[in-house]
């Protein structure tokens, strides 16, 4: 939830396909010299290094690991075990819940129509060179700033509040939809574009005619895929930007109240949601695949 | 029949889209949200960029002490990663389907995954805040756990994907488990784990500034520094440095991905 799980996958796959058959053709040799492995080992070491350096170079503060560790323990312990309602009711977490559900649809509903539109632009059999690789470069670069960072930025000129979260976290959702998104419509079959020219249909026609009902059912499980992830970034940013919901609870139980058992009430919500929309994403998933 | 089918189509085109129009509507009257303030405040925010959000001479001197803050946060993204890693690929191993010692253990170390992965990184912030406090251990915690969870699940998968064929084949001429692990399963889905290694660094990197944010630790906690006493012009700085060393981490793992898959 929330850490990008499908996007990944598909940035590996992509390759792995490749690699299991090249394993089959390659004679066997027993040491050969090899660029990937090199570069495997290379990046581990470094890895390794680089966290040894980090763990060597960390300012502490002379706090008493395994004093702390045990706390947390004992904090998540009564958390889970002993939570308790004390600033708000069953029914008001449950509203609370639902406004942050509701930040993650707007989000994930204003990402969706301007990602339709750039990522008809971004897909390069749809669009000119120039453009899909501009696009792709604006992407890259409003994945390179952090929705927190996203959501502050517009909190000045909005002020804090479900304005600047929704369109904060919008920025995040249209990158990543834009991408998944051109990636449909670049699966489109080149001839079925070309049929269509020759027969004279203008570019809206093709896309609203070929590209767009060709792709929907993967638009659809992409979009819930986001609202999923939203979900979580909504509890975040009510958190760590005021966006409001069940995530300034959780902010205003430990901050202010230094509650653990109302955080432990908060997380059980949040979990029993986020488990929700999980079934709810594989389920619908199932069905869309059925149904081609 | 041909009218029914375009009639049926556009009847439920017509039912979605109004169920869509009233999701909307709902969604906006509980999150209090402002549509015409949403329009205006985008151009308010460029506005507002241009003529603050840069950094001037002052924030510069800030510079050095920006990228040491800055070399903090990757590092503890890194460390939590690798760390992480290694008790994920332990747990995946153990939990597999194809490696995994038994039906109990997997259900277990899946449930573990599943737990771990779906407490979001912030309630992770607060839990540890509460015992390490203001140190960079809340963070590296923080990172720890979801980062662990999610490996667990992404090694799992790989290793499932990758090694089922070669341990049957392996178990055939009389393996034991530990050269089966040690001389195929590893190697076999190295460059997979690697790859999922470098993506969840790319997404630390993101997750540190805001628990940064959240915990008082690392660039996100110099960000809201700097954000909360006006200091725009740093705060800016902050941002360029975050998004140069994610564009740059990028870079790199890209290379990496595609040299080794």
């Amino acid at each position: 939830m929330g850490w990008g799980w499908d996007e990944s996958i598909r940035a590996v796959n992509d390759k792995a396909g490749n690699k299991a058959g090249q394993i089959h053709n390659k004679p066997i040799r027993t040491k050969p010299f090899n660029k990937a492995s090199f570069v495997i080992q290379i990046t581990l070491l470094t890895l390794v290094a680089l966290t040894l350096y980090g763990f060597s170079s960390f300012d502490y503060k002379d706090v008493h690991f395994f004093e702390a560790a045990y706390n947390s323990l004992v904090t998540v312990k009564t958390m889970f075990l002993e939570p308790h309602f004390q600033h708000f009711t069953f029914a008001g977490a449950l509203k609370q819940v639902i406004v942050t559900l509701g930040l993650a649809f707007l989000t994930t509903l204003f990402g969706a129509v301007i990602a339709l539109f750039l990522g008809l632009l971004a897909a390069r059999n749809l669009s000119s060179n120039t453009v899909s690789v501009m696009i792709k470069g604006m992407v890259a670069f409003i994945r390179g700033v952090p929705t927190v960072l996203w959501v502050l930025i517009f909190a000045v000129a909005a002020g804090l509040g479900s304005v600047a979260a929704v369109i904060g976290m919008t920025f995040h959702s249209v990158g990543y939809l834009i991408k998944a998104y051109s990636e449909s419509f670049e699966e489109l079959d080149k001839d079925v574009v070309e049929a269509l020219k020759a027969s004279g249909a203008n570019w809206w026609q093709i896309v609203f005619q070929a590209v767009i009902p060709s792709s929907i059912t993967y638009l659809i499980s992409w979009t819930f895929m986001r609202f999923e992830i939203n979900f979580a970034v909504a509890v975040a940013m009510g958190a760590a930007a005021g966006a409001g919901g069940i995530g300034f609870d959780m902010f205003m139980a430990s901050a202010f109240y230094y509650d653990v058992r109302e955080i432990g009430v908060i997380t059980y919500f949040i979990l029993a949601f986020a488990i929700a929309l999980e079934i709810l994403a594989t389920r619908m998933k199932r069905k869309l695949r059925a149904a081609e | 029949m041909q009218a029914d089918f375009f009639a049926k189509k556009r009847r439920n085109s017509f039912i979605y889209f109004a169920l869509l129009i009233f999701l909307t509507w709902g969604a906006i009257t509980v999150t209090e949200y402002d549509v015409i303030k949403g329009f205006t405040s985008i151009p308010k925010a460029v506005e507002w960029t241009f003529s603050n959000f840069y950094p001037n001479e002052k924030a510069m001197t800030k510079l050095p002490d920006i990228l040491k803050t800055l070399v903090e946060t990757v590092l503890v993204s890194i460390a939590a990663t690798t760390v992480a890693a290694l008790f994920a690929l332990l747990c995946a191993i153990l939990g597999s389907n194809t490696t995994g010692i038994n039906g109990i253990f997997s259900s277990f170390s899946r449930a573990v995954a599943a737990l771990f992965r779906n407490i979001d990184v912030a309630a992770w912030s607060m839990i540890l805040l509460f015992s390490f406090g203001q140190n960079v251990l809340t963070g590296y915690f923080a990172l720890f756990f979801g980062t662990f969870g999610f490996l667990t699940r992404a090694f799992m998968e790989s290793i499932d994907e990758v090694s089922q064929s070669s341990v049957e084949a392996l178990r055939a001429t009389g393996a034991g488990y530990f050269p089966i692990i040690f001389q195929s399963v590893i190697p076999a889905s190295m460059p997979q784990l690697l790859s999922w290694i470098l993506f969840m660094v790319e997404t630390n990197i993101r997750h540190a500034t805001l628990i940064g944010i959240l915990t008082g630790t690392g660039i996100g906690f110099l960000f809201s520094l700097y954000y909360k006493s006006l200091n725009y012009s740093s705060a800016s700085l902050v941002v360029i440095v975050i998004v140069a060393a994610i564009l740059i981490i990028e870079y790199i793992s890209n290379y990496v991905r595609r040299v080794i898959l």
